[in-house]
């Protein structure tokens, strides 16, 4: 089988070609298939009845009304689906105290039973004929409520009222990582110790595709099938077979079809789908529920919201001696599946940064408040951890005078100290943090920027520039440390190639694509692998009755733990290939080569292509006793290590004086995500990436009243970023393969939004020329900071 | 909002009502008189968000939009007269507005986007008072006449507070007079997320003198006497600087400070007399 191969040598649809997104075709022809698109028979249409206050005890439901009404099947309860036997939703990740203690768990029922604890709360559902009824309906449902003061603010959650009884000051783990003892005597012995107070903002993750449900429950052989918008539909089949107790797991069959986006938000198992999927057993109709976007702004799990001091001990030379950091991590009113993790072994182990900082020591409180659940959101604690890091090194460096690129180049691990322990347990495989700098540094035009700067004045602008050389820990995660560690689970990945007699590819994978473009990177991997035509391959994810196994896609995960999965399947087939040829060319396996989809006996002219191969494997006429007929493989890959993705991200913008508006200028990232497999879907990635985390820096945020009302509960008023709000960006990437996965990749999905945050503000602090400014950096802000600057330098800005 | 109001949720679905295509002023009016509760529908461009979140449950909804009599564009001598059910997206475009009032064009072109510009309509948008929105700029500031189904009404004395106007229950814009200035320009400064006018400025210069209106720092636009008095004295930009802007009935909410916006009506006050 021939294959087109460009001039550079790289074949036109394997490793490292930009091959078009297969799935787009669908995607922009309206032809994608969406958990909302699932019609069943008999369907029948849920609206959930959500709690108006913050904080409050639920006194009595009257349903009677609604009840009453024309075609109403059903208002259900959270005491009744407790009563049924439906437990709470878990967390899924232990964390434990610096005194040993074991996280404090906030009972967390699928639907409130006895009180509520934040605005949006579902408590109960009206199952009905159609979704207009059952809206109608759910209007009739009075619900009696005793209001309780709520805690909002998280500055004073640990001092303000007890929310639960048998949680003291609101505090669910105060966890420590690094030697404090050391940390504190590198302090001790420092010529010079910079510090800031830092908040890192409250988002909503806002999936272009709202969650939705759709569940069914077939009373002939007891069991579910449940359509719905998850990353992780086999993880979400065992968190509602083992913990919350449903059905049994193989009663279970969830399919996320295509999901329009997720962001981490889909990651968790929710009341909605849950609730969905008991309530169709309890009227014996399939049950639809679509979350409108103000009931998600509410009830998606949000992102970030610490608050954090920071401070960094140098000697003269600017060298780090230590890293000091204490955080207050907001988890909202419940442990969302993975929130415990995330302010945590997600976010203190990347304290090191690129650097060789040699003490490191971290504290974080994670805080219950009357709030949304707080959980993983893109880069899931990297960005905290980095916007902490950037943020302090570059203050740092202004403070000591030295050029902050200059200022991270003494302190970068370097090339030859890899592998690298840190002193907050990871170890770096690889990387090369110089060369990014140094690439990063040629596009941005470093070297004039001084003219720019000047130029930008005499027009009465404030031109700055920021620096962010971040570092994240992708392909989540070996299991044997994540485990230790206190994950609930394994995160290895599965994989089957299934080649069918005609010698094209049926490829299942438990790593689920909401958007990143699997089903071509993936394919392009196999078909790479095995030397067939692209379309030869198809890529099948999202369905556990499908797919046999996985752990799902997030933590830019995918194409380092789940490709690699893939790569040992197709190395179980290329291995029984060998045999089958050798067998059907009267040989030993150990003699036959493979390459370019054609197995040849070394030193003959005899060779067979795949196809062949293929279609010997299911027309046996000649097999011998010990060779099976078929071909098919399945591997699981855990790796050994996280993977390394980092780089530097360099943001110019400028600023007008008279209303704090910034443009962003130029805005460069230069990624080392180690191999790439498909260039422009990376670069799509990281674009997304970085107008999220542009996003962060200078537009959205949650921001709740007094109350605990939200109050950017739309569009309208939370501002999400536009193509107008971003430049063009410049990308580009330095590569050093990740040494332990068979691609020597890293993973790409989040480093945008990971880097880009401080890079932002430090361009913003830079051009003001203030130490601190908050996120997100809103025009007023700015123009304040301007003002104050202004007043403070006797009024030459 | 209160709590009440955000209880339920469920696909934007609205409360059911009786849907009525107008196609004449008189058939509207007599449906409006003849139900229990109607509305009229002009563009809708807030209305139907309201709808859906269950702000509102008129029995009837009177759509103003197959009305021909209220559109169209025309000049007669010094006077620009617009239907009111004229789309933005048709007042940006209109070689007639281009021509006596281009900076009413370009204000036309910054509302919303592109969606609500070809759904949204002039009349509906003087009619709401948002005190957000753009039009008002216009009103105040350019010798405007709302013409109604029972009067005319001066531009300056139409609107009266947030969301209030001097319209009587049932009556209808039919169109918008505005005397074509010497000079004019608008000057907007846009919320990032909803584009709306957290402060808009129009200047507009009748035979030397200066006019200047302001929208989205108030309850609703206004015209700022204060920065007129001063420009027509000295039409610069220090002039602009050396006024005290009022801020005491100014707005002051999560996206803008009443100071701010303070601020930002010196800033586009410059800015429009800049482009003048």
């Amino acid at each position: 089988m021939s294959k087109a191969v460009s001039s550079a040598g790289v074949s036109n649809s394997g490793i490292g070609a930009s091959v078009k997104r297969r799935e787009d075709v669908r995607f922009i022809t309206g032809q994608g298939s969406y958990v909302s698109d699932v019609e069943m028979q008999r369907q029948t249409y849920a609206v959930f009845i959500r709690s108006p206050h913050a904080r409050a005890r639920i006194l009595e439901i009257d349903a009677s009304a609604a009840l009453a009404m024309p075609g109403v099947l059903a208002v259900l309860s959270g005491a009744e689906m407790a009563a049924d036997g439906i437990a709470d939703l878990p967390c899924g990740w232990a964390v434990v105290s610096k005194d040993d203690s074991p996280m404090k768990v906030a009972p967390h029922p699928t639907m409130a039973v006895d009180s509520v604890n934040y605005v949006g709360e579902p408590l109960g559902v009206v199952i009905a004929e159609s979704l207009q009824i059952a809206r109608d309906a759910a209007e009739q449902v009075l619900v009696d409520y005793e209001e309780l003061d709520a805690v909002i603010s998280l500055a004073g959650a640990i001092s303000a009222e007890q929310i639960y009884p048998e949680i003291p000051n609101n505090l669910c783990y105060e966890w420590a990582l690094g030697d404090e003892a050391e940390t504190n005597a590198a302090f001790e012995s420092a010529d010079h110790i910079s510090q800031l107070d830092l908040s890192n903002n409250r988002l909503i993750p806002n999936a272009m595709e709202p969650r939705a449900a759709v569940a069914e429950f077939d009373a002939t052989n007891d069991s579910y099938t449940i359509y719905t918008t998850s990353q992780n539909p086999h993880l979400e089949r065992l968190v509602l077979s083992a913990f919350v107790q449903l059905a049994p797991e193989h009663k279970l069959r969830i399919i996320a079809p295509d999901v329009g986006g997720g962001f981490g938000s889909k990651i968790f198992v929710y009341p909605e789908e849950t609730a969905a999927a008991w309530a169709s057993k309890k009227v014996s109709r399939p049950v639809k529920w679509t979350c409108d976007r103000a009931e998600s702004f509410l009830s998606d799990a949000h992102g970030r919201d610490h608050l954090t001091r920071v401070e960094l001990a140098l000697d003269k030379q600017g060298l780090f001696l230590g890293l000091r950091v204490k955080t207050t991590a907001n988890l909202g009113a419940y442990l969302s599946l993975f929130a415990s993790a995330v302010p945590t072994y997600l976010y203190g182990t990347l304290l090191a940064g690129q650097y060789k900082t040699p003490a490191i020591y971290v504290e974080v409180q994670g805080v219950y408040t009357n709030t949304t659940p707080v959980d993983a959101y893109r880069g899931a604690g990297r960005p905290e951890a980095t916007y902490v890091v950037e943020r302090i090194v570059e203050t740092a460096a202004r403070e000591l005078g030295i050029d902050p690129a200059e200022l991270r180049r003494r302190n970068f691990i370097q090339p030859s100290d890899f592998p690298y322990e840190t002193p907050v347990a990871l170890v770096y495989d690889t990387g090369n943090y110089g060369a990014s700098l140094d690439k990063a540094l040629e596009l941005a035009r470093y070297d004039s920027f001084a003219e720019r700067k000047a130029e930008a004045q005499s027009r009465g602008k404030l031109r700055g520039l920021g620096f962010s050389c971040y570092i994240e820990a992708c392909g989540l995660a070996p299991s044997q440390l994540a485990m230790q560690l206190g994950a609930g689970v394994g995160l290895f990945e599965s994989g089957e190639v299934r080649v069918n007699p005609t010698g094209n590819v049926t490829v299942f994978t438990g790593s689920h694509s909401h958007g990143q473009g699997h089903e071509t990177t993936f394919a392009q991997v196999v078909s790479d692998r095995l030397g067939i035509d692209l379309d030869s391959v198809e890529i099948v994810h999202g369905d556990t009755g499908r797919v046999e196994y996985g752990l799902g896609t997030y933590g830019s995960r995918s194409i380092a733990v789940g490709g690699s999965a893939l790569v040992l399947a197709t190395d179980k087939i290329i291995s029984k290939c060998k045999v089958i040829v050798a067998h059907l060319l009267d040989s030993e396996a150990d003699l036959i080569d493979f390459e370019d989809g054609t197995f040849t006996l070394r030193d003959s002219n005899q060779s067979m292509d795949f196809a062949e191969v293929a279609a010997a494997a299911y027309f046996p006429a000649t097999f011998p006793e010990d060779l099976e007929p078929g071909l098919t493989a399945t591997a699981f890959y855990d790796p050994d290590n996280f993977t390394f993705p980092a780089g530097t991200h360099i943001c110019e913008l400028e600023i007008d004086p008279d209303t704090g508006v910034i443009e962003i200028i130029q805005f460069v990232a230069v990624d080392d995500f180690g191999k790439v497999i498909n260039p422009m879907i990376v670069e799509g990635q990281v674009h997304g990436g970085l107008a999220q985390g542009i996003g962060q820096a200078l537009l959205e945020e949650a921001v709740y009243d007094e109350y605990g009302q939200l109050q950017t509960g739309s569009f309208m008023d939370y501002c999400m970023p536009r193509a107008d709000d971003v430049p063009n960006f410049v990308v580009d990437t330095t590569v050093t393969p990740c040494t332990h996965n068979p691609l020597g990749v890293k993973g790409c999905g989040e480093a945008g939004a990971i880097g880009s945050p401080p890079a932002v503000i430090n361009a913003v602090t830079d051009a003001i020329g203030i130490k601190n400014i908050s996120m997100p950096a809103t025009s007023e802000k700015v123009w304040r900071a301007c003002q104050q600057s202004k007043s403070s330098s006797g009024g030459a800005v | 909002m209160s709590a009440e109001q955000i209880l339920i949720w469920g696909g934007g679905i609205m409360y059911e009502f009786k849907y009525h295509k107008a196609s004449s002023l008189d058939e509207a009016q007599s449906l409006k008189t003849n139900t229990a509760d109607g509305i009229y529908l002009a563009g809708g461009q807030t209305l139907i968000p309201t709808f859906k979140q269950r702000l509102a449950a008129p029995s009837d909804v009177i759509d103003l939009a197959g009305i021909e009599e209220l559109r169209g564009i025309s000049t007669s001598g010094s006077v620009l007269s617009i239907g009111a059910m004229t789309l933005h997206a048709e007042v940006a475009a209109s070689t007639e507005v281009r021509d006596s009032i281009p900076a009413l064009a370009v204000l036309a072109g910054l509302i919303g986007d592109a969606q609500v510009r070809n759904r949204g309509t002039i009349g509906g948008s003087v009619a709401n008072s948002d005190p957000a929105a753009d039009y008002p700029a216009a009103v105040v500031t350019l010798n405007s006449s709302v013409i109604t189904t029972q009067r005319t009404i001066v531009g300056t004395e139409f609107f009266q507070g947030l969301f209030e106007t001097a319209l009587t229950e049932g009556e209808l814009i039919t169109r918008l007079e505005f005397t074509v200035p010497d000079r004019c320009a608008y000057a907007k400064f846009p919320n990032p997320a909803s584009r709306y006018a957290v402060v808009g400025v129009m200047i507009a210069e009748y035979s030397g003198k200066i006019q200047v209106g302001v929208t989205g720092a108030a309850g609703c636009a206004f015209r700022a006497l204060a920065l007129e008095d001063a420009l027509n004295s000295d039409a610069s930009s220090a002039a602009i600087d050396a006024v005290h802007i009022d801020v005491e009935n100014f707005n002051s909410d999560m996206h803008a400070s009443a100071e701010y916006r303070a601020q930002l009506v010196r800033v586009m006050a410059k800015r429009a007399l800049a482009a003048l």
